[in-house]
């Protein structure tokens, strides 16, 4: 420990998530010992070389996203029973995952009862803790109110509802893009968020791996359909001097995949129903298939850290 | 049940723009409709006399909604399939709306005098 702390002395000072991290490290005394040797001699590098504060260890996490529980028509007819199809298979996974992230839309018309519907079904999966960012459909009528009201207990969130967390030295930003949009505009973080934003990456370390989550795409995929955020750009300037940035989306029910430099985009499939790819259909409304080829369009996102790897694994997988 | 739905929703949801409230039952009965679909308003924009009503009605499987740029008339509820918004057209201008879930969607109602 005491490498940390000399080390930290170097440079601002312990900051107070700095000093919870600590804490929780020696908290999982256990942990500590048995893999902290390697841990340790492993990042004690990276510490020296790039200024990290803790080293990052080895995590497993799973985006689910899309869910629009409400919805009836004749894409999918029943999604909540799709929905419990994602939550068994995540049940079924050998290691469960640490935690699941919800990157939005869980109602398709932000109905107390959907909210309740979803939050029952969830009660099934073995995975309990959920971190959520909201979609448009979540926000419909109240500007978000509800949804902050269920869902953010866990975190401590700030303006319309996002917030940061760290688990096992990574960095996770879950952002909020669907309110107060303009007319004629796209996805918005806005001035007071983003300001937030850099102050909250301001004090890391480069090496410190970052995950970004938000509804709508933080890239432009296809702006004709609003898939895209205006002012993502000043989000990711804020991210450029990381190693490693993973950027997790939902929105479009389709996986898309991008990578700039050392920065990953991906978007998950929903649990729902799909969407056609960007252009191929007179508007971006759900897609209708074949009864028997809607699952294989429907899925959930697995996503892997592993120590000493830049960028993280991300896995998806079907629903077939 | 949409047809109950549809009407209710028309009863509640009418009511004038900029505040220049006419009594509809005073003035013409023409409809003016908007359709909803394919993630757009059509017609986009529509010239109305003032004190007509306009009426919009959503055909997507998409909620969408109808509220004014310059928050000249009160904003419709989210609309789901075939959910209906009305209001009175009031005094003459150029007024611009959008869908708050889909901002990419506009739309442009004009109202002359009647």
């Amino acid at each position: 420990m005491s490498d940390y702390i000399s080390h930290d002395h170097e440079h601002d000072g312990i900051d107070r998530r700095g000093f919870l991290q600590c804490m929780a490290w020696a908290g999982t005394g256990l942990l500590w010992t048995v893999s902290g040797g390697v841990l340790a001699s492993k990042t004690l590098a990276q510490i020296a070389k790039a200024g990290e504060l803790l080293p990052a260890t080895d995590l497993s996490f799973l985006q689910i996203s899309d869910s629009h529980i409400g919805f009836n028509k004749e894409a999918n007819k029943d999604v909540t029973a799709t929905f419990k199809i994602a939550l068994d298979r995540i049940n079924a996974m050998p290691s469960p995952p640490s935690f699941l992230i919800h990157t939005g839309d869980i109602t398709q018309l932000s109905k107390p009862e959907e909210f309740d519907t979803f939050d029952e079904v969830l009660k099934s999966c073995r995975t309990k803790d959920v971190f959520y960012v909201p979609g448009e459909h979540d926000v419909l009528n109240d500007g978000g109110k509800l949804y902050r009201e269920r869902y953010l207990k866990r975190v401590e969130a700030k303006g319309s509802g996002w917030y940061s967390f760290n688990k096992n030295g990574v960095h996770f930003i879950g952002l909020v893009n669907v309110l107060d949009l303009q007319a004629g505009g796209l996805g918005q973080l806005g001035d007071e968020q983003l300001e937030w934003l850099e102050a909250d990456v301001k004090n890391l370390g480069t090496s410190t791996p970052i995950v970004v989550f938000a509804h709508i795409p933080l890239w432009t995929v296809y702006p004709e359909w609003g898939w895209g955020t205006s002012d993502s750009e000043r989000a990711l300037g804020y991210l450029k001097r990381f190693g490693s940035v993973t950027v997790l989306n939902g929105h479009i029910h389709q996986v898309l995949q991008k990578v700039e430099g050392n920065v990953t985009f991906h978007t998950a499939m929903s649990t729902a129903f799909p969407q056609p790819a960007p252009g191929t259909a007179p508007s971006p409304g759900p897609l209708k298939v074949p009864a028997e080829k809607l699952r294989s369009l429907l899925g959930l996102t697995s996503v892997q850290y592993k120590q000493g790897e830049t960028a993280l694994a991300v896995v998806d997988s079907d629903l077939s | 049940m949409a047809l109950l739905c549809a009407i209710s929703c028309l009863n509640l949801s009418a009511f004038a723009i900029a505040g220049d409230m006419k009594d509809a039952s005073s003035t013409s009965s023409k409809q003016n409709t908007i359709e909803i679909k394919d993630f757009a308003f059509s017609p986009q924009t529509i010239t109305v006399k003032s004190g007509e009503k306009i009426t919009w009605t959503n055909r997507d499987e998409e909620p969408h909604t109808v509220v004014s740029v310059e928050k000249q008339f009160k904003k419709s509820s989210a609309l789901d399939t075939d959910q209906t918004f009305t209001i009175t057209a009031g005094a003459p201008g150029t007024y611009t709306y959008f869908c708050s879930v889909h901002p990419k969607m506009t739309g442009t109602i004009v109202v002359v005098k009647s």
